[in-house]
């Protein structure tokens, strides 16, 4: 892949059908899709952070990893049946496996996911079966961090060129904000004596976030513009403030309570944010023609138009 | 499997009728999509959509008029068909790619991974709708109704080697009669889709018509995306592994 010119393309004249959308911007809704992709990343990092705890022996705080897991795939769940409709909706898309559809694939990893989470806590709550359900908190670390990561590529896979273009960042992106949404709520819900990975998590999870957001919105050029812009841009923006400050706070609230809410609190809503400015900034990109003809434009001016796939 | 078929739309004969819109809305028995007067050309059907499967473009330049009927390039690498997940979208016998309405569950993916913008989720039943190339006149031995009903010829329908050569001869013709602007959208096999099944012949630019310049079948890429998020996963595994031993007491 060619590296994108680094200045900004001017106001060139570029030629489009009456300003009209080439591509279709993506019909999902508010609050539906943000909220899935943040409880479905969440409830990825929870799970891989219950494994750990686990495997190390930190009882409490994997109670309250095996905890939010579960409650994450479930909430999310909903707003993804929301999302379609009907909850029919969602069992249909199991009688397929398609590797070429990240929709596919993403609806096995998230009953794979809830189930394995599903198992973990109706372990933990009734206390029986406890092999079965350690064993489950553990595989709930595999199902979690594809969870956590395969939205964005459910995101990059489509023709909208906000999301298409920055399909090596929104990974990234996803599992850090992933990693600091789990650590804001486990360090809420865990005992203070065993929520220090629950704190460290935030902060690492917020800084990868931080710095993911940045790459792309720099790497991109022209089509990184609409994560700059208008709506989109506030939530970004607001997001990073958010993140960084709740990131650098966890660094420092040890024991204490009240800044621990503040910067559990604050990393969720810039996780939040994150979400609805990347859903935004895609349909910003799919709306304005100038996002899907100059690329394309100048590939074929260059004298490098794309090829045949597979080539 | 039958021999792959599909449109040639030469635009330069295209009077801007939409006899084809209506007949494909007659025959499909496709609802009605709005009537908006956009104040900005003649155009009042705007773009293709979930109940809008022809559409006719009408480009006013400085003294002249281009006019363009759009349909579904029916790719050979579809990305809406790649990208649905309950394999309702299938290619027929025909090389087409139809949706199978019945199949279909309203999850809109197939919507912003169509590179040219084509298919659309319908409001009120919440189902991807879009050109079908007529399958069922197909399978019936007829043509589509949108080129039945056209007509100047502008939408001719044929097996796709015919058509190409159609193309290239029409296009020499126009070249030798001076008309240099003229050139072929979609029919190569080595572009970003691997060729269409609906090609058309532009007098400007692909833009001008709000078509993509150079479109690329968004799966292409998958497999390097894949990757990077194989990548940011073992990344997530591998910061939650610090976070514990960092703080292992
Ligand atoms: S033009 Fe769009 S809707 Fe038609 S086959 Fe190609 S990807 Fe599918
Ligand atoms: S909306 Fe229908 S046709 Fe489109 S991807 Fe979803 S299930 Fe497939």
């Amino acid at each position: 892949m060619p590296r994108r010119r680094d200045e900004m393309v001017p106001d060139a004249e570029f030629r489009s059908y009456y300003g009209q959308p080439v591509v279709k911007r993506p019909i999902w809704h508010e609050p539906h899709m943000p909220a899935y992709l943040y409880l479905g990343g969440l409830s990825g990092a929870a799970g891989a952070m219950a494994a750990a705890a686990r495997l190390t022996g930190r009882d409490r705080l994997e109670l309250a990893a095996r905890m939010a897991a579960f409650a994450g795939a479930g909430a999310g769940t909903v707003f993804l049946v929301a999302e379609l409709g009907r909850p029919m909706r969602f069992l249909n898309m199991l009688r397929v496996f398609k590797f070429t559809s990240p929709m596919s694939v993403g609806s096995w990893t998230l009953a794979a996911h809830s189930g394995l989470t599903g198992i973990a806590v109706g372990s933990a709550v009734t206390g029986l079966l406890p092999l079965a359900g350690g064993t489950a908190s553990v595989a709930s670390g595999l199902s979690g961090v594809a969870m956590a990561t395969y939205t964005a590529v459910l995101l990059a896979d489509t023709a909208v060129p906000a999301w298409h273009e920055g399909r090596r960042e929104l990974p990234f992106l996803f599992s850090g904000s992933a990693l600091a949404s789990a650590g804001a709520a486990l360090m809420l819900t865990t005992p203070r004596a065993q929520a220090a990975p629950a704190r460290a998590a935030a902060a690492a999870g917020a800084m990868a976030e931080i710095v993911a957001g940045g790459l792309l919105e720099r790497r991109l050029g022209l089509v990184g513009e609409p994560y700059r812009r208008g709506r989109a841009g506030r939530l970004m923006r607001a997001s990073r403030v958010l993140t960084l400050g709740g990131g650098l706070l966890a660094t420092v609230a040890g024991r204490s309570r009240a800044l621990t809410a503040l910067s559990g609190l604050a990393i969720t809503a810039g996780a939040l944010c994150t979400r609805f400015g990347v859903l935004e900034a895609g349909r910003a990109s799919a709306e304005d023609p100038r996002y899907t003809v100059v690329p394309q434009r100048e590939r074929v001016d260059a004298g490098r138009p794309a090829s045949v796939p597979g080539r | 499997m039958a021999e792959r078929v599909g449109f040639f739309t030469d635009t330069s004969i295209c009077i801007g009728c939409k006899a084809c819109e209506v007949a494909c809305k007659e025959w499909n028995d496709v609802p009605d999509d709005g009537f908006v007067f956009r104040a900005t050309s003649y155009d009042n059907t705007g773009a293709l959509g979930a109940s809008t499967w022809r559409h006719v473009a009408f480009v006013e330049q400085d003294g002249r008029w281009l006019m363009m009927s759009d349909v579904c390039k029916h790719c050979t690498h579809a990305a809406c068909l790649d990208v649905c997940p309950t394999g309702a979208l299938f290619r027929t016998e025909f090389d087409t790619v139809v949706v199978q309405s019945d199949v279909c569950n309203g999850c809109g993916y197939c919507v912003p991974a169509c590179p040219y913008g084509v298919i659309d989720r319908r409001q009120d039943d919440g189902r991807a709708w879009k050109c079908t190339l007529c399958y069922d006149r197909l399978r019936g031995g007829m043509e589509p109704a949108c080129a039945k009903a056209c007509p100047t010829k502008s939408i001719q329908f044929g097996p796709l080697d015919e058509l190409r050569e159609r193309a290239e001869a029409r296009v020499e013709r126009l070249h030798a009669e001076g008309v240099t602007e003229a050139r072929l959208y979609g029919e190569s096999p080595d572009n970003g889709v691997g060729g269409t099944g609906a090609f058309f012949l532009l007098l400007d630019e692909p833009e001008t018509y709000g078509l993509p310049p150079d479109p690329v079948v968004t799966t292409r890429d998958l497999p390097a995306m894949w990757r990077w998020a194989g990548g940011a996963a073992l990344a997530l595994a591998a910061g939650v592994a610090a976070c514990f031993v960092r703080t292992r007491t």
